[in-house]
């Protein structure tokens, strides 16, 4: 089977300092990969080099485009990248200011996608946002408010809705529940799970928190200063950590 | 005003507004920047579309000014006049007669024909300022046809309003790639854009773009399949001329609230006029 | 009956005979000459030469005269003109070392080669209203001394022979042209200097102030600000090398600010620069203060999203002549578009059931 992504030997130096060094994965369809690590482990570089956010210095990520099949995102021209993450891709942010237009009612928010790749019938676009604002479990009679008023919970929500829209094939989260009140994250999490059960989706999760991954990711790598350390079944990471710094977060995380 | 070069501009800036014009004509709605003159007129007074008339004028034209429809407002006066001093050019208030036609937010009633020249006076030429700031970022918007953000602008209208709520300067997208702002006509005037017959050239003096629209050029008012683009106007014929057809300007009439609407193309209601046709308002 | 408005061209005119009679004031007293402009109100004909970017003290005393003491109205019509005006070639870079100061000062040294030169400020001075001035405004003549005749180096200078400013080192690339190209972004320093050194004062000054209080906070120092004359020299090609062919008053201000460098760079100062036609040395050193925070980039500082520190923000907004159409063209017709958001509105509020009462009424 072609993997959906094949990452190959992504380096990115911020200058003398390491972001992350010659990391390599392949992910396929269906599969959610987790990377954790401690802030500064260079997770976050990574996946902005992925999802086309940042130049590598060196490396590839190939993409299983539907039309061409696999190619090169890192070289491919910026108006082919750039259709990329408003189709096949979603991107998912930490902070939901960052993901959404404040100043766009929810309605808006979750029809711009469908807007940017040609939807032109207003009660098609709006029927479909009504449909995503339930699945992610927001009342449809908000569909004409502002995420301002929207609790954080709500508008992560809504983040995860603008960006599933259009059926992507991967969607790369960086920290999402992050932020998040504990009662906020367990029922944020809940939707997700299901959300990636039912969609098969595929996805990159950049987290902190191995209860995230122990929820949602098949496969787990541990990064630490710029390298991947260990990799392998999420299970069988979280159980049976091989490398020292993953005892260490485990056994960090089992003491809480 | 001897002492300045025909049509007050030097021919070496001429030259250079020229090829902008080119330029925009050879890829129609792209906004060409280009070095923009400061003119004896201030910024935002239609110094685009006086410099791009200069550049176009020959001594052979003959040239009317419109703003707001009509030849007599304050500002069209001020053009025509510069124009006759610099340039000696012939002046016309009809639009079948003139050559060049520079206007400030209106499109004649009578049609154009080949052969015309139709020069807008633009204030923001980017239709996408107002949703993204940034000019380094729309004009790769642009480049990229990333338009979901104009169309998220129209769905905002329609959820709150009903309807879409932009009465002027409606954007338009420009032969299936760029969206263009069209000046602040009125929406009514949308549907005259596409398919005309003159050359229609498009300046903005301060913000220092040229765009242009070639004769016979596909121009789309943008909207929804369920929702679609609708030219409207005032609901009633002029008071002067009856015409039907036309762009009106109200005018209150008495401190009572009594008000009448005429054309605000005034060489068109008068040729009416001239030919007979009486409104309810005329004497 | 109803009859559209006719006559613009003639009201046009008499609104501008009154306008000259306005300009002209009382005849009881006596007109204003160009020489007493020039030379009393030599502040205001910086300022216009300055932003109308055009040396010419006469022909600023003229438009200061013209426009009635409007001097934004004055740097207009000076630009108006100067854009007629043919252009036959571009002097040599001015050598501001070799400036003949009648004001030197640095905040960063006490002494130094060359001294503190106070010159003609308003610093220190008791700021009181004269009122001697409003009936005799002779002043017995100031004490005078030879000059020196010594060089007087650039305080920053001295810092870079240390090595504790980063290098500005010499570059002969011809600038971009902001009066012949269009102002593209992004924009390279020389470009952003010509915008700045013709920018609005009062712009320019609520943007280094915002610096100062915190918004891109760059804690300058003036190094330096200096004020004279410089020979002005230009390469004949019928001759084949320069000649001086004059000689103009400008302000210049280096800033020393802050840096404190990073893994790769040790820690030096950095500078902010400003180059103002005559004696304008609030704009000299506004332009120095916002010049350093739009250099974050390149000096891999943060964007706090400070307005200094855009560019963009900046440089579109900073010309008085472009800000001062736009804003007061609104006072043009806009019947059009006018009518066409009243009737949208109504319609509007036709649909919401709004108007039913007075629509019923009519």
């Amino acid at each position: 089977m072609t993997p959906l992504l094949s990452v190959q030997g992504i380096t990115k130096r911020y200058g003398a300092h390491i972001g992350c060094a010659d990391v390599s994965f392949d992910l396929y369809p269906g599969e959610v990969m987790g990377i954790v690590g401690e802030s500064g482990s260079g997770k976050s570089t990574l996946l902005n080099c992925m999802a086309g956010h940042l130049t590598p210095d060196a490396g590839e990520v190939v993409f299983d485009t539907r039309a061409e099949g696999p190619r090169d995102t890192v070289r491919m021209s910026e108006p082919e990248r750039r259709m990329l993450s408003r189709t096949d891709w979603a991107f998912v942010h930490q902070h939901a200011r960052d993901g959404l237009r404040m100043g766009v009612s929810a309605g808006g928010n979750v029809g711009e996608r469908l807007m940017a790749v040609g939807a032109r019938r207003y009660g098609d676009i709006r029927d479909k946002a009504s449909d995503w604002l339930e699945r992610v479990e927001i009342d449809a009679a908000r569909i004409d408010d502002r995420p301002t008023t929207f609790s954080g919970g709500m508008q992560q929500r809504l983040q995860i809705a603008r960006n599933l829209v259009t059926g992507p094939r991967l969607v790369f989260m960086d920290e999402p529940t992050g932020g998040l009140d504990v009662s906020v994250q367990a029922r944020l999490l809940d939707l997700l799970r299901g959300l990636v059960r039912d969609m098969g989706l595929s996805a990159i999760i950049v987290t902190h928190d191995l209860a995230v991954v122990r929820l949602l990711a098949d496969r787990l790598m541990v990064m630490k200063s710029g390298h991947v350390v260990e990799a392998g079944l999420t299970d069988q990471v979280l159980d049976d950590p091989q490398h020292a710094y993953s005892q260490l977060l485990v056994s960090s995380v089992l003491q809480v | 005003m001897t002492d300045y070069n025909f049509a007050y501009l030097d021919e070496q800036t001429k030259r250079m507004i020229r090829r902008a014009i080119l330029k925009g004509l050879a890829i129609p709605g792209y906004q060409v920047p280009f070095a923009s003159r400061e003119m004896p007129m201030p910024y935002g007074w239609g110094t685009g579309g006086v410099q791009v008339s200069a550049a176009v004028l020959t001594p052979e034209d003959r040239f009317k000014v419109i703003d707001q429809g009509a030849d007599d407002t304050t500002n069209a006066v001020s053009i025509r006049t510069f124009f006759e001093r610099t340039a000696g050019v012939k002046t016309t208030t009809k639009t079948t007669d003139a050559s060049v036609i520079q206007t400030r937010h209106r499109i004649p009633e009578e049609p154009l024909t080949e052969g015309q020249i139709l020069v807008y006076q633009v204030p923001i030429p980017e239709p996408l300022r107002f949703l993204e700031p940034r000019e380094s970022e729309t004009r790769k918007m642009h480049s990229l046809e990333e338009y979901g953000l104009m169309h998220v602008k129209l769905y905002e209208d329609i959820s709150r309003h009903g309807h879409i709520a932009t009465s002027y300067a409606y954007p338009v997208k420009v032969e299936g790639h760029y969206v263009m702002d069209p000046s602040p006509i009125p929406k009514f005037d949308n549907p005259k854009l596409g398919d005309m017959a003159a050359i229609q050239l498009f300046g903005a003096g301060r913000e220092q773009r040229i765009y242009a629209l070639p004769p016979y050029t596909e121009v789309v008012s943008l909207d929804f399949d369920d929702h679609p683009f609708e030219a409207s106007k005032a609901d009633h014929p002029c008071g002067l001329c009856g015409a039907e057809d036309s762009y009106l300007d109200e005018v209150i009439v008495d401190d009572a609230g009594g008000r009448m609407f005429v054309c605000s193309d005034t060489d068109y209601c008068e040729a009416r006029q001239a030919a007979g046709h009486r409104g309810k308002d005329a004497a | 009956m109803y009859v559209a408005v006719k006559g613009g061209e003639q009201a046009i005119e008499n609104a501008h005979a009154w306008l000259a009679e306005e300009r002209r004031g009382d005849t009881e007293i006596a007109e204003l000459s160009i020489a007493q402009i020039r030379e009393q109100l030599s502040l205001a004909v910086n300022r216009v030469m300055a932003e109308g970017s055009l040396y010419d003290p006469d022909l600023a005393a003229l438009a200061i005269k013209q426009a009635r003491g409007d001097l934004i109205e004055a740097i207009f019509l000076i630009r108006a003109y100067r854009t007629t005006l043919p252009r036959f070639g571009a002097s040599e870079p001015v050598d501001t070392g070799e400036m003949a100061c009648d004001r030197r000062i640095s905040a960063t040294f006490k002494d130094l080669p060359g001294g503190q030169v106070l010159g003609p400020t308003f610093d220190y001075t008791h700021r009181l209203l004269d009122f001697k001035l409003a009936a005799d405004g002779e002043v017995p003549e100031a004490p005078m001394r030879d000059a020196d005749l010594g060089d007087v180096p650039h305080v920053t200078e001295f810092l870079n022979r240390e090595g504790l400013i980063e290098e500005a080192p010499y570059d002969d690339t011809p600038p971009p042209d902001l009066t012949r190209e269009p102002l593209e972004m992004p924009a390279e320093r020389a470009l952003r200097l010509q915008a700045l050194t013709r920018a609005d004062e009062g712009f320019t000054l609520g943007l280094a102030y915002s610096t100062q209080r915190g918004y891109a906070r760059n804690h300058a120092f003036v190094g330096e600000l200096r004020i004279g004359a410089v020979p002005v020299e230009m390469e004949i090609p019928e001759l084949g090398f320069a000649i001086e062919i004059g000689e103009i008053t400008l302000t210049e201000c280096e800033t020393v600010n802050q840096f404190k460098g990073s893994k790769t760079e040790p820690a030096q100062f950095t500078r902010g620069y400003g180059l103002v036609f005559g004696q304008t040395e609030r704009k000299a050193i506004s332009m120095a203060l916002v010049d350093r925070a739009l250099r974050w980039e390149e000096l891999g500082e943060d964007n706090v999203g400070a307005p200094a520190q855009d560019a963009e923000f900046v440089l579109y907004h900073a010309d008085n002549i472009q800000a001062t159409g736009f804003l007061e063209h609104i006072k043009l017709p806009h019947y059009v578009d006018f009518q066409s958001e009243l009737e949208l509105v109504r319609k509007l509020r036709r649909e919401a059931g709004v108007d039913q009462v007075q629509e019923a009424a009519e």
